[in-house]
């Protein structure tokens, strides 16, 4: 009783649903942060310093640090998404209004299914982590970027152009993904690159990996039907 | 895949009644998933399963007065709607 009190009772776990005065720092971007970041979703590859520098209670403000997550960039690519959906449909005369409602209703239960899942996985890992709920909407959003260039790619170069897009953009997810979320999710030391042994970190490194990997298998099941 | 707002609160709906319907006696001690059974000390790491375990009976304690109003409703629109 006392167990099952205090889990439900500890802060970390209730309150991480939705604090929506916290929102309007997830808004807070500006051209510079969005160009680096969208260049980041795409090559990942250079960035040396994962590390959010951290500040007091309200998150880090996107504007001044580059690893802040944001909501900015996730909902506008959803809605690109969408159009650029709307447009690949009507070029292949496939395109009528209920379509478009259908797209945007599946891509967005899918998003709200993969943060559930998240969450859920992360409360039976017991991570102390300070990942809120709109932060993983915000990871989760991010993939829409990917998905809107190997459409785009599709629609100019046909199916070729959409795979070797789609591919290297999955690859940068994945990459970009395991980064970050591995300096939220894993103990201090084991995310200096230190080999910490036990099964925990081993657990929260599974964790991390199975949350990336299924960003590609998202990213084409929502793109491929889109692309003839 | 046509998904709609709907059949999603619908799969929820279904799922938290799978948990529900669980019975403690019946069921979960038989398969060692009881919580008097696993309850161990105030130890550092509680491990997968008896976070679940909490989590089972969690949500059957919480959820059976809200399901029962829930189901209702649904039943009700079901009905009236197709």
């Amino acid at each position: 009783m006392m167990r099952v009190g205090g889990a439900i009772g500890a802060g970390n776990h209730i309150d991480r649903f939705i604090p929506v005065s916290k929102l309007k720092y997830y808004f807070a971007v500006d051209t510079i942060y969005v160009g680096k970041k969208l260049g980041l979703l795409i090559f990942p590859y250079m960035h040396q310093n994962w590390e959010v520098r951290y500040q007091q209670d309200s998150p880090v403000a996107p504007r001044v640090e580059v690893n802040a997550p944001d909501l900015y960039i996730p909902a506008m690519a959803f809605i690109t998404y969408l159009l650029v959906a709307g447009f690949a449909l009507g070029t292949q005369s496939r395109f009528s209004p209920e379509v478009l409602g259908m797209q945007a209703s599946s891509a967005l239960i899918w998003l709200i299914i993969e943060v559930l899942a998240i969450l859920l996985s992360l409360y039976l890992v017991t991570v102390n982590t300070d990942l809120t709920t709109i932060d993983l909407i915000a990871f989760a959003g991010y993939k829409y970027v990917g998905m809107i260039t190997g459409v785009v790619a599709g629609l100019i170069f046909g199916r070729t152009g959409y795979y070797i897009a789609l591919g290297w953009c999955c690859i940068s997810i994945v990459v970009f993904m395991i980064r970050t979320l591995r300096l939220k999710i894993l103990s201090e030391a084991a995310a200096e690159g230190v080999l910490v042994r036990g099964t925990r970190n081993q657990l929260r490194m599974y964790l991390t990996m199975a949350i990336a990997a299924v960003q590609p298998i998202f990213m084409y099941w929502l793109t491929f039907h889109l692309v003839r | 895949m046509a998904f709609t707002l709907y059949s999603l609160l619908q799969a929820a709906l279904l799922c938290v009644n799978a948990v529900a319907v669980l019975h403690e006696e019946r069921f979960l001690n038989k398969i060692g998933w009881g919580t008097d059974q696993s309850i161990g000390g105030f130890g550092e790491e509680p491990g997968i399963k008896s976070q679940l375990v909490n989590l089972i009976r969690s949500v059957r304690m919480v959820m059976r007065l809200p399901l029962i109003v829930l189901n209702s409703i649904t039943i009700v629109l079901l009905l009236l709607f197709g």
